[in-house]
């Protein structure tokens, strides 16, 4: 089906190109490096990614107690895993419950927490997340992530509109209580941190 | 600013469109784009909230229209061509030429500080928190009206929360402003909150989903008692 926003506004040999000059201009003028583009994109490439949110899930699953303080302050509950920094300075970390389903979404932009989670994916930074999810999320939810909410679980969404970076603590999936915190580390997906997918079974 | 970015509650944007093992970047340009922002910050050109407002700045079809990453060119260009670093008929040239050469090579530089800052940076970030001697004017559990006021500027008042009603979950200290520090002025920390909104009370009880609430955070000078 066609979407409102398919048809690009330039070619990706005009962006190249854009790009490419703009960049040249910023080496030039001592601002930019290859090296540095090359570092960023390593970074987050394979270094930071929802791989960490999912060890700092794991934990809280299997170790009451750093759940307790990953609740009370994120970012320094991460700190003790080592993980942390930038778009994840403030991190606040909202749990799922029988009772209540969390999803987050930056409406005004892209705000996302990236020390636990890497970069987005482009959907949640495209107009039909960032529209709807605030408006109508357990239709989002079921119709198109396939992830349908009970109407008796409330379904809070946390719109990042401040430097606060929030993030989903899903529910241990049943059935898990003899694996550990590497085990349990592997079911967890970046959707379900996001809020909008679940955790794997094992 | 009234906007398109300013997508919350905005009816017609279609599916979600997710993809499978999407990559991070999608292709070489998206790493230089993405790695502008970080150079770009360290070199003067803007603090998050007008980088921010700068996206907001662009032609609203092109906003629509634009891959991801492109929103974050435009802020180089603009920022970088109001600061003098960036020559916009420069860039149309060279633009042109490597159209035409598309293998021709970019020039080199060697800046070690460079890299340790870019390693810096992502461990450390730059927290947007500030200390303050104001005095919280509100406190978990009051329910405050958010101002109905249209700024002409940055602003993250987006539209469906103005005017609307809520009580707050939570109160943060104070933050740099992105009502002053988006529109160029300085950082003038407020306290922070975070604000817990209805559906019904955002949308209105015809098409509000049933148990839903959204949760917004908001700087102090948004809000009023509400009665």
């Amino acid at each position: 089906m066609a979407q409102p926003t398919d048809t690009p506004l330039r070619t990706q040999e005009e962006i190249t190109a854009r790009v490419k000059a703009l960049e040249a201009m910023l080496i030039e003028k001592g601002i930019m490096t290859t090296e540095a583009i090359d570092r960023l994109a390593e970074i987050y490439e394979n270094e930071v990614g929802p791989q960490l949110g999912a060890q700092v899930v794991a934990r809280a699953w299997t170790d009451p107690e750093f759940k307790e303080r990953l609740l009370a302050d994120a970012s320094a509950a991460c700190a003790e895993m080592g993980i942390g920094g930038l778009q994840g300075e403030e991190m606040v970390v909202v749990e799922n419950t029988d009772t209540v389903h969390n999803a987050i979404v930056c409406t005004l932009c892209s705000c996302y927490p990236w020390p636990v989670l890497g970069l987005p994916p482009n959907w949640y930074k495209a107009p039909a997340y960032r529209s709807r999810i605030v408006r109508e999320p357990r239709k989002v939810l079921a119709e198109d992530f396939g992830f349908p909410i009970p109407d008796e679980v409330e379904v809070r969404i946390w719109d990042s509109s401040s430097e606060l970076r929030y993030w989903v603590l899903p529910q241990r999936p049943a059935g898990t209580e003899d694996l550990g915190a590497f085990e349990l580390a592997a079911l967890v997906t970046r959707d379900s941190m996001i809020g909008v997918g679940p955790v794997g079974t094992p | 600013m009234n906007g398109v970015f300013d997508l919350g509650g905005t009816d017609g944007m279609g599916k979600v469109q997710t993809v499978e093992n999407e990559p991070v970047f999608r292709a070489e340009w998206e790493k230089a784009a993405f790695a502008m922002f970080s150079n770009c910050f360290r070199a003067g050109f803007f603090g998050v909230d007008a980088f921010r407002h700068s996206i907001e700045q662009m032609e609203p079809a092109d906003y629509l229209l634009s891959n991801y990453y492109e929103h974050w060119v435009h802020v180089v260009e603009s920022r970088g061509s109001a600061k003098g670093v960036i020559d916009l008929a420069e860039l149309e040239q060279r633009t042109k030429f490597y159209l035409d050469n598309p293998d021709a090579p970019l020039p080199r530089r060697e800046d070690p500080e460079l890299l340790a800052f870019v390693d810096a940076v992502v461990k450390s970030g730059a927290p947007a928190n500030r200390p303050t001697d104001k005095i919280a004017r509100f406190k978990v559990g009051d329910r405050v009206t958010i101002s109905a006021d249209s700024p002409r500027g940055h602003t993250r008042r987006a539209r469906y929360i103005r005017g609307r009603t809520g009580e707050i979950t939570g109160a943060h200290g104070a933050a740099i402003y992105p009502d002053s520090a988006g529109n160029d002025g300085p950082e003038a920390p407020e306290h922070l909150y975070t604000v817990r909104f209805t559906a019904e009370e955002l949308w209105g009880p015809e098409t509000a989903e049933p148990n839903n609430t959204v949760y917004f955070d908001v700087w102090e000078p948004y809000l009023t008692l509400a009665s």
